[in-house]
């Protein structure tokens, strides 16, 4: 067929959600809204430190059900500088590029935090470098993960 | 090795844009390619496996949609199932159901159309609602992360990734299926556009609409069809954790386990000196060196150094993606499929321009589905 003569159809599909977090992660969202904390749980067998907290430790098969508080300091453990335009699934809205998506390890944890940071020059940026949390105002946290704004370089 | 053979195989060309086939048109064009491969007919499958992505597709169940164009509707009804993953999964999910002795031979199909979704918004949905997803991350994002980690870990440099696209863009010159083939220089893909550093344009594989179906048969029939079989050897699938920061992406300890549960089916001690062609799940330059050390290639580290040196060329010691691979054309789900489909047509020495030099005793296939291959299928082949 020509393509002339081929026919398309646009739709834009909609497909609200409402999603437990469940009990480790309402603690966990809680504390961050509440008290500006990052909470994790730990494995009673392999000591493993996990964020987000979660029911079960995987390799172990274990409930991980020590809840433990982290810093909200970590390092730098991977980084990538994004160019190219995404629609937030946050608001629905074009986020403005370029943005830095970072995998952080807590100090104190052993599974990396995925986040942003508040860096955009790959140049500025390296393996190790030392990081902090930057937490919404008290009026902004609303107990997801997003309450911490983003990570920034401290040092 | 194992007594199920590949009997026939046909996959679409790929291509950005589909827009003049359905999922229906493309799996009916593939389904009667593969048979007309295998010289048989419709009556003579009885039991199939449809292979796809709800997200993509747009719809739930997606893999029922497709049944009357695979041909398991016919005589009203055989046996379907399904598998949402990449298309080797659904190969090994197929030679289970041959296994169980309930079937004689198995059609797989599998289909995916890039072009009709948001790419970056299906792949953000693959990962967790609460505490990843709203951060935006998608496929390439979690990729260029799993770059950067890699190249920190083993000093592996954006360069050693360049001489991949090189290689993998120009053996798609060779190729009537790929979608992007084109001499290209190191220099080139260096210079081409950021996109989420450290991965640049030419490091990316395309968007792609493609399908790709493959007749399985038991040892019981598969020797008494007119086509030359070519045996699975050896398979295996591993999968890793659901959370990305629970995995240390410099590496593929899923690979790794998978690699050496198949090689050793396949009763493969020396992957390198043993394996005369592999055909692997490059959606990223940086994944075909990561791939191989976990494949047991290479020592740890030593990944970038293969293309660098021409060890992965279409004229090197092993060959890797002689077809141009997944960054020649990335219709997800079923590059996986392809790349099984490329590595018999190697085992057969009917690969046409693209079929390496000498005998091909094992060939390597393999798939990937989840964020920086979360789950891997090996398959090894062989006559």
């Amino acid at each position: 067929m020509d393509k002339d003569e081929l026919i398309h159809l646009h739709v834009d599909v909609d497909l609200p959600y409402r999603w437990a977090a469940g009990r480790y992660g309402s603690i966990m969202l809680k504390a961050l809204r509440d008290e500006k904390k990052i909470l994790g749980n730990c494995c009673p067998q392999c000591n493993k430190v996990y964020v987000p907290p979660r029911v079960v430790c995987g390799p172990c098969f274990v409930a991980p059900d020590e809840v433990v508080e982290l810093s909200d300091t970590g390092t730098l453990a991977g980084y990538s500088v994004v160019n190219y335009p995404f629609i937030d699934p946050e608001t629905g809205q074009k986020r403005p590029v370029p943005y830095t998506y970072a995998y952080i390890q807590l100090d104190g944890c052993d599974s990396y935090l995925s986040h942003l940071i508040d860096e955009t020059d790959p140049a500025r940026l390296s393996p190790g470098m030392r990081v902090k949390a930057v937490f919404r105002s008290d009026a902004d946290r609303v107990g997801r993960l997003q309450d911490i704004l983003h990570f920034k370089i401290i040092e | 090795m194992t007594d199920i053979a590949i009997v026939g195989a046909a996959q679409t060309p790929y291509q950005r844009c589909r827009d003049d086939a359905n999922f229906a048109e493309m799996i009916y064009e593939v389904t009667c390619g593969a048979l007309a491969d295998a010289g048989l007919g419709i009556s003579d499958i009885d039991n199939f496996i449809t292979v796809s992505n709800d997200f993509w597709d747009g719809r739930t169940i997606s893999s029922m949609a497709v049944q009357d164009a695979c041909g398991s509707s016919f005589e009203g009804g055989r046996n379907v199932s399904t598998v949402e993953g990449d298309g080797t999964f659904g190969l090994l999910y197929g030679m289970m159901r041959i296994l169980s002795g309930a079937y004689q031979t198995t059609l797989v199909v599998v289909h995916c159309k890039g072009s009709e979704g948001n790419m970056r918004q299906i792949t953000n949905g693959m990962f967790d609602y609460i505490y990843t997803r709203p951060l935006g991350i998608e496929a390439i994002g979690a990729a260029a992360l799993q770059a950067r980690r890699y190249m920190d870990s083993y000093n592996i440099t954006e360069e050693d990734f360049a001489h991949v696209s090189v290689k993998n863009r120009g053996n798609a010159l060779r190729n009537p299926h790929a979608q992007l083939a084109a001499e290209m220089t190191v220099e080139e893909v260096m210079a081409s556009k950021p996109i989420a550093s450290p991965l640049k344009l030419h490091d990316l594989s395309p968007i792609s609409d493609g399908a790709a179906a493959v007749i399985l048969a038991h040892r019981n029939v598969a020797d008494k069809l007119g086509r030359k079989p070519v045996w699975v050897k050896g398979i295996a699938h591993c999968s890793e954790a659901h959370f990305l920061g629970d995995r240390d992406l410099a590496e593929a300890p899923a690979l790794r386990d998978a690699s050496r549960r198949a090689y050793q089916m396949a009763g493969i001690k020396k992957p390198f000196a043993e394996i005369d062609v592999v055909e692997l799940y490059d959606a990223f330059s940086y994944m075909e060196p990561l791939w191989l050390e976990e494949l047991g290639f290479c020592p740890r580290g030593k990944g970038g150094e293969l293309a660098r040196l021409g060890a992965t060329a279409f004229d090197g010691p092993v060959p890797v993606n002689p077809s141009g691979g997944v960054l020649s054309a990335h219709a997800v789900l079923v590059a996986g499929l392809a790349r099984v489909i490329e590595a018999a047509l190697q085992v057969r020495g009917e690969a046409g321009e693209r079929q390496v030099e000498g005998p091909v005793e094992f060939a390597l296939a393999h798939g990937i589905n989840g964020p920086c291959g979360q789950s891997h299928c090996v398959v090894i082949l062989g006559e």
